[in-house]
């Protein structure tokens, strides 16, 4: 009478850990590599569920180039304790796998279109994806512009790459900090100071962004006083999720699953929700 | 009671046999049953299970047993249990892992055809279990578990014979007549001679289990009779939910103040949500050995009244009482339409029942669209 749901997606896949990364004080990478099963497909902006075992189970984007198929990436910050187990585990390793999940970036809306990402902390970590497809198909896009936020000087994610993507004369990247001692000698501020310094046409831009709601909340403002509107504005929202398959009702944003109708959305869909607290 | 179904008549022996007839094709047969002072599902051996001659008297926050003066079979209406602890039971493993040789096995958990039969499953309750049936077979994603349980399920229904307190299935057109969903349907016919039972097939396994059994033809006056008895019932539901579109009234009116007011009241206990025959949310937990070589993964019910349910890294979502009781039911009267394309109440009264301070669904849906 009824399809036999096989195989059960709520029992993880066994990964191993081939190469861990620090790359800030509580920030590190992973790159993963299924035992035995095949290598699962991801689409940016898309998020799996890994499993410390014995202690829990977290949801976390993927942070890896879709196109190279050398394993999963996932960048982890130590926020809790299924976070913490995670960064206690070392190179050979294994963890549990569930996913990928839910509904990524629109990387067809981006064609032709001036595209500018504005990322908050570890929200850079599921924009990666969208910058490596950005630079590999850079001709199929119009103005590329990074944003990027971060606490401090020594929470900045991905240095190595930064530094490399910034020497492009192609693309605009810029860094900010909330705070920094006198060494520093870049911006200073939120990352929505950092908006009037690039070049976009707002009638023909699509932005993406990943943050905290409230790094979300002001961008998407400051965005729309620059002339962007809402229907070219992407967010990926953040819930607690345990079963990221629509069945355990944690992430519910009113009539949305963040996990299998998100996590990214187009603003103008859910403005109206945002904007109530506690909702 | 004319519905174009083949109908019979059944006495208390034929309903005994009936079950008797169940359990020898193999199935677990689970009723309605006397417990701690409360009418409970559980398994049942025959008719004498049955929790006879009792009723319950029902308000906010008020659930009494007392004596009928009959000994009607079926003369209550439902207590805090669903069948949902059958079908989605509150804790359930879902797998175990071994750490060995540097490696990790994982053996999912498999769980075996349910083969129940409910015994005294009401329309409200029927209503219920196709409502879940959407939230964990609809897809895109299914629920093994749920669906191990429920495919081979053999629903006994029954036609209540009054209405509670706190019922108001009428108002949300989900009872108090079964109309699909079930295999056999009963309406309890009470008169100076006992019980005797009209039934109603709704299935082919519903026929086959019926032809073994002792019975005599339905007559027209049995017909007229139990159609009777469910047009009584529908006249006396003790609650009533407001008409008009709940959905766009609720929506409208996130922030209004009568979602202070009911936090007044609300103690955020989750009694609602674990009686609800539709509440489905879940959270997981994972166990360890203390060498962390065996692991495993259960899943619980949880309830959107928690502040955990909510918590992401820096906090919780919902921290108010308004915000969580606004979550349950914004959820469960309009917002589940948009997610499952129905409303996630049966009118069962089992929130109203339930809740400590009484607090009343319908109440609160008529205070928010004003004017009484």
């Amino acid at each position: 009478m009824l399809q036999v749901a096989s195989p059960d997606p709520m029992v993880p896949q066994v990964m191993r850990i081939v190469t861990r990364r620090k790359d800030a004080p509580d920030v590190f990478t992973l790159r993963l590599e299924p035992e035995g099963d095949d290598l699962p497909a991801f689409a940016p902006g898309q998020f799996n569920m890994l499993t410390a075992f014995g202690v829990g189970e977290s949801a976390i984007s993927v942070s890896g180039d879709p196109a190279k198929g050398d394993g999963i990436v996932h960048t982890i910050r130590t926020v809790g304790a299924v976070s913490r187990a995670l960064a206690g585990l070392r190179k050979g390793d294994t963890l549990g796998l569930r996913g990928p999940f839910g509904v990524g970036w629109p990387m067809e809306a981006l064609e032709g279109k001036d595209v500018v990402l504005l990322a908050g902390g570890i929200g850079l970590a599921p924009l990666r994806p969208v910058i490596y497809r950005l630079l590999a198909e850079r001709d199929r896009f119009g103005e590329v512009a990074i944003l990027y936020g971060t606490r401090s000087p020594g929470d900045i994610l991905y240095l190595r790459e930064l530094e490399s993507w910034r020497r492009r004369l192609d693309i605009d990247l810029l860094v900010t900090v909330d705070h920094a001692a006198d060494d520093w000698h870049g911006h200073v501020g939120v990352v929505t100071t950092l908006l009037p310094r690039v070049a976009f046409d707002p009638e023909n831009t699509v932005a993406l962004l990943c943050g905290p709601e409230i790094m979300m909340r002001f961008g998407v403002q400051a965005l729309g006083n620059a002339g962007v509107p809402d229907e070219a504005i992407y967010v990926s929202m953040e819930r607690n999720m345990k079963c990221a398959i629509g069945l355990c009702g944690h992430c519910q944003f009113s009539p949305v699953f963040i996990c299998k109708d998100g996590p990214v959305f187009r603003y103008d869909r859910i403005r109206y929700h945002l904007a109530l607290k506690e909702l | 009671m004319d519905t174009g179904r083949e109908q019979a008549v059944l006495t208390v022996d034929g309903v005994d046999a009936l079950f008797a007839a169940l359990r020898d094709q193999g199935y677990r047969v689970v009723g309605p049953t006397l417990r701690d002072q409360a009418i409970v599902y559980d398994d049942i051996s025959g008719a004498a299970d049955l929790p006879r001659g009792w009723t319950d008297e029902q308000d906010g926050g008020h659930y009494r047993l007392t004596r009928r003066d009959d000994d009607a079979l079926f003369g209550y209406v439902v207590g805090p249990h669903s069948w949902k602890q059958f079908l989605h039971p509150p804790r359930q493993r879902l797998w175990s892992a071994r750490r060995e040789d540097g490696g990790t096995e994982v053996t999912a958990e498999v769980t075996p055809p349910g083969r129940f039969a409910f015994i005294g499953v009401r329309a409200c309750e029927l209503n219920a279990i196709a409502i879940q049936d959407r939230v964990f077979l609809g897809g895109p994603f299914a629920d093994p578990h749920y669906q191990a349980r429920r495919e081979d399920a053999f629903f006994v229904a029954v036609n209540c014979g009054q209405a509670g307190g706190t019922c108001f299935c009428a108002s949300m057109k989900t009872g108090p007549k079964v109309e699909a969903g079930f295999d056999l349907a009963l309406t309890e016919i009470l008169d100076d001679g006992g019980s005797r039972f009209l039934v109603e097939i709704g299935s082919d396994a519903g026929r086959d289990v019926l032809v073994s059994l002792p019975k005599t033809a339905a007559t027209e006056q049995d017909r007229s009779v139990a159609s009777e008895i469910v047009a009584r019932t529908t006249r006396s539901m003790g609650r009533e939910m407001p008409d008009g579109d709940i959905r766009e009234l609720l929506l409208a009116n996130l922030e209004h103040s009568r979602w202070d007011d009911v936090a007044e009241r609300c103690l955020t206990c989750g009694n609602c949500t674990m009686v609800c025959p539709t509440c489905f949310c879940t959270t997981v937990e994972d166990a360890s050995d203390l060498a962390g070589v065996e692991t495993s993964r259960e899943r619980r019910w949880d309830s959107c009244f928690t502040m955990d349910f909510s918590y992401i890294h820096g906090g919780s979502v919902r921290t108010s009482a308004r915000s969580r009781y606004r979550q349950w039911m914004t959820h469960k009267l309009a917002t589940w339409i948009d997610q499952f394309g129905s409303s996630g109440c049966v009118g069962c009264g089992r929130c109203i029942t339930w809740c400590p301070v009484g607090i009343d669904i319908t109440e609160e849906v008529r205070a928010i669209r004003g004017g009484g």
